[in-house]
């Protein structure tokens, strides 16, 4: 199982970063850096995995004693939770640049800013 | 062609270390140190029946107060980079299609619920999953849904901010409160803990996960408006 999601994630990952470097459209490039951002926290979550074990939530079918031998890592579901709301506010970035680079050259492909290529 | 080559060169690189990664992994079979004192001390030290909760909210709720700044200052640049400014008027709106009446009738219908929603998901995030961050996600789905239907509607950009900036300003007088009634900053136990798993327990907790959900809901929404104004072709 958890390597199952481990590999979604792996994949993922690659897969965002090929569309990124490959893609010659910047809401493209953005889309892919979406994609790799989620396997990322696939990847992230998998690692948090306990074999057999349930959410870190402490209700009738998880009572507080029995809690250390039932729940899965609570630390890496914090740190995922941070890192998909951090990535949403780049999503967010990336698509306000790209919006001001439109309004500048009226479009979007990349290989038309070389102002900063050497 | 070679940047194509060099680009699947590098991923095939990136992939064998992933796959050397895998191979060398092995699950936990027991909880790590952290996870134990968390599993251990949530219940009778935070009284917040989420684990994943009381670690964002109290155990780490230093890092909460970073990651909202860091959203903040997310929506502050967005609508910094796309003002419109003084040069261009507003006569070049071009005349935009119905929005159908489907999608009117259904948004009617749907935006209390989404609203509502949205409420129960941050006000219950020490019991269920969900808290804050999700619940003010759901409240600004509601603002995506009012813009889909009428695309040149006006939100007051003077409402949401006053309602972020107030609910970020109570977050964190409740944490200096912890200081002198609690333990430290952030400290939950400023209120009585409560019978557990009830929706008035755990302290602080919800009262901070809701101004944490408001707040949130506005920055996503503020952003969306934003976004949103800039269709000006």
């Amino acid at each position: 199982m958890v390597q199952i999601a481990m590999a979604t994630g792996f994949i993922l990952i690659l897969m965002g970063l090929y569309g990124a470097l490959t893609n010659q459209n910047i809401l493209r490039i953005i889309v892919s850096f979406s994609v790799a951002n989620t396997g990322v926290n696939i990847v992230l979550v998998a690692i948090g995995y306990i074999h057999g074990r349930t959410a870190p939530i402490l209700n009738e079918a998880v009572p507080v004693a029995e809690a250390t031998a039932r729940i899965i890592d609570p630390v890496p579901q914090a740190l995922v939770l941070t890192a998909i709301v951090i990535g949403l506010g780049i999503t967010t970035l990336m698509l306000a640049f790209a919006y001001k680079l439109y309004e500048r050259k009226g479009t979007l492909d990349i290989s038309k800013f070389s102002e900063l290529k050497w | 062609m070679i940047k194509r080559a060099v680009v699947i060169l590098f991923l095939l690189g990136l992939g064998s270390l992933f796959i050397g990664l895998m191979q060398g992994y092995i699950p936990d079979t027991e909880l790590n140190q952290t996870g134990r004192y968390y599993a251990e001390h949530t219940a009778q030290d935070i009284g917040a029946a989420n684990i994943v909760t009381a670690i964002i909210v109290t155990y780490r709720g230093l890092d909460t107060i970073g990651e909202v700044t860091v959203l903040f200052l997310t929506a502050a640049i967005v609508g910094m980079l796309l003002s419109r400014g003084n040069h261009k008027g507003k006569s070049l709106q071009r005349e935009l299609p119905q929005s159908g009446e489907l999608l009117t009738t259904g948004s009617y219908l749907l935006v209390p619920l989404i609203l509502l929603l949205g409420a129960y998901v941050f006000i219950n995030g020490h019991l269920t999953p969900g808290g804050g961050f999700q619940g003010g996600a759901i409240v600004a789905s509601a603002i995506l849904l009012m813009l889909l239907t009428d695309p040149l509607r006006h939100f007051s950009h003077q409402l949401i901010t006053v309602i972020e900036s107030v609910s970020g300003l109570l977050f964190v007088s409740i944490g200096v409160l912890g200081i002198f009634y609690a333990g430290g900053f952030l400290d939950n136990r400023i209120l009585p803990l409560g019978e557990f798993g009830s929706l008035f327990s755990a302290g602080a907790i919800p009262i901070i996960y809701s101004l944490i959900g408001l707040k949130v809901g506005a920055e996503f929404s503020s952003m969306l408006v934003n976004l949103s104004e800039t269709e000006d072709s």
